[in-house]
């Protein structure tokens, strides 16, 4: 065996799969985009833009797809706001409540996220919903929340379910930092505030933005969590394609909502990563 | 290093509760003894815990999720360890691509995997076969598993394989008696996380599962968009429960934050 064909002899089982299994379905997929449908006939394999028109051309539709964007970017947001200060926290914490809370706070990745999206449906609505109930024990509101089928419903599930993935970036680039760096600003006169903005955050900003990445791909792809909290009423891009593809059985449609999700997930992603990676030349290098 | 004032320490316990609160709750409203949601509870009983025993779908749903993530796992960590060594050891034209394609399922969004799955599994006649389920997973737990396996493999000393050729083994003896052993560690952790990533998939197997070859995450996101009863949280409280032994058997071994930031580090 020589050395030069080794490594494609050793990739090739799993390079076979996923050209089986991941390649040529997406490409049937796209195909299937352009293909015709009728209620009648189901799938007519000839040439048509009408599925593509019509997404972009439809309000619903591409009004679904703004939808989608905006929550992301709001959990992007939230996630960033509210987990990189968590990490810092965690951070200075001692041992073994260090590391005891970090557990607690990473361990929510590994559980359903069923199982996590149905506490939030029972904090939200109906007989247990505990959040409207002590707002309104506490006299802050007057009349309930809506938070079952709502935008903000689905933000705070789906903020919930992704942080931890936000300050598990943000911890990793606290590891490589030196702690001596901000003690040297304090001791130079900084206040903590001003040594937080000014050398902390600017050496986690890499780990934060590569979160904000993380966060942004999985909260624009989440199916599980819209579709329970946001219902049938608050549809986004992958509950779109659930509905076109399982309820009115349109795949054309459904797989032209696919594709376009696919597409422009995959330009963003690979966009903000040549920004951040030509903004942060140094910190790579 | 400065310590954390009150602020900060307010802060987090707001943190910590919030995480914990969706989770903590579905495990209490399990304990009621009532027909019916409600909270506080006033009194705990297991009722709802003996009843699932009387819904054969969840028992069966639970089993056939053990069986897709024991099997896709294993055969994922079997085609990672040889990808692995190939993409750790070697360069050669196409290493990135190749790489990227590996990983690609990190980035595509599961329900596009999904759907994609289904018009494919249909037109191959594979539509609402367990193999198919099986097919989804690997692919879906793929990248986790090379990710650890990888991690292990660039780590080793690869003196001591070096060390065992001058010595006269031979290449399936060198792979056997000692690169295997030294990535173990890598590979029996990226095969619990394929596993867990497995067992929780709901997303790619709501489109490719059939009634028959219903997995438990499925059966429970189905049974949610019905209605939401206690019998649906009892069942999420015995999968969260499990969930967090498994955790802790992790922690143990191998820790969990090396796990995730393991899994993590190359997308940074």
């Amino acid at each position: 065996m020589t050395p030069r064909v080794l490594p494609y002899l050793l990739s090739a089982p799993a390079l076979l799969l996923f050209v089986g299994v991941v390649l040529i379905p997406i490409a049937m997929t796209v195909v299937l985009s352009f293909n015709d449908w009728s209620m009648t006939r189901g799938i007519i394999p000839e040439f048509t833009l009408k599925n593509w028109q019509e997404v972009f051309g439809d309000a619903y539709f591409y009004g679904i797809f703004f939808r989608t964007l905006r929550l992301a970017l709001i959990v992007t947001l939230i996630t960033a706001v509210f987990g990189a200060p968590e990490a810092y926290v965690l951070n200075r914490m001692r041992r073994p409540w260090k590391g005891l809370f970090l557990l607690i706070v990473l361990a929510p990745l590994l559980i359903s996220v069923v199982a996590r999206t149905l506490g939030w449906a029972l904090l939200f609505g109906g007989q247990t919903g505990l959040i409207n109930k002590s707002l309104l024990a506490l006299g802050v509101i007057a009349t309930p929340i809506p938070f079952m089928f709502t935008e903000t419903g689905v933000i705070i599930a789906l903020s919930h379910v992704l942080i931890p993935f936000m300050v598990l970036a943000v911890w990793t680039a606290l590891q490589q930092l030196d702690p001596q760096v901000e003690n040297a600003a304090r001791s130079l006169g900084a206040a903590p505030a001003l040594a937080l903005y000014r050398v902390v955050l600017p050496q986690v900003m890499p780990g934060l933005l590569s979160g904000a990445i993380i966060v942004f791909a999985l909260a624009a792809s989440a199916f599980a969590t819209p579709a329970i909290i946001g219902g049938r009423r608050l549809k986004v891009a992958s509950t779109l394609a659930y509905d076109e593809f399982l309820n009115t059985l349109n795949w054309p449609l459904g797989g032209t909502v696919a594709t376009l999700l696919l597409i422009a997930l995959v330009a963003i992603i690979v966009g903000a990563n040549r920004l951040i990676e030509r903004r942060y030349a140094q910190v790579f290098q | 290093m400065t310590r954390n004032g009150p602020l900060a320490l307010a802060y987090h316990t707001v943190f910590i509760a919030f995480i914990l609160a969706p989770i903590l709750i579905v495990c209490w409203v399990a304990f009621t003894p009532l027909g019916y949601l409600s909270i506080p509870i006033d009194a705990f009983s297991l009722r709802w815990f003996r009843a699932i025993a009387d819904y054969p779908e969840f028992i069966t749903a639970f089993w056939s999720s053990i069986a897709l993530a024991a099997l896709s796992s294993t055969v994922a960590i079997a085609l990672s360890v040889p990808a692995a060594l190939a993409v750790a050891r070697h360069r050669f034209p196409g290493r990135e691509a190749i790489t990227a394609l590996f990983l690609s399922p990190l980035m595509i969004p599961p329900v596009v995997l999904g759907v994609a799955l289904l018009r494919f599994f249909t037109q191959v006649g594979l539509g609402g076969t367990f193999a198919g389920l099986v097919l989804g997973h690997i692919v879906i737990v793929f990248p986790f598993a090379l990710r650890l396996v990888l991690a292990a493999a660039a780590g080793m000393d690869r003196s001591i394989e070096h060390a065992a050729i001058s010595l006269g083994a031979s290449d399936a003896a060198v792979f056997r008696r000692v690169t295997l052993p030294l990535i173990l560690p890598g590979v029996a952790s990226g095969w619990l996380l394929a596993f867990i990533t497995s067992f929780d998939e709901v997303t790619m197997t709501v489109f490719v599962a059939t009634p028959a070859t219903m997995t438990l995450p499925v059966r429970m996101f189905l049974y949610i968009q019905d209605n939401i009863d206690p019998l649906v949280t009892s069942v999420s409280a015995v999968v969260i429960v499990l969930t967090a032994i498994l955790m802790l058997l992790i922690e143990w071994l191998y820790g969990l934050e090396r796990l995730l930031v393991g899994r993590h580090a190359e997308t940074t």
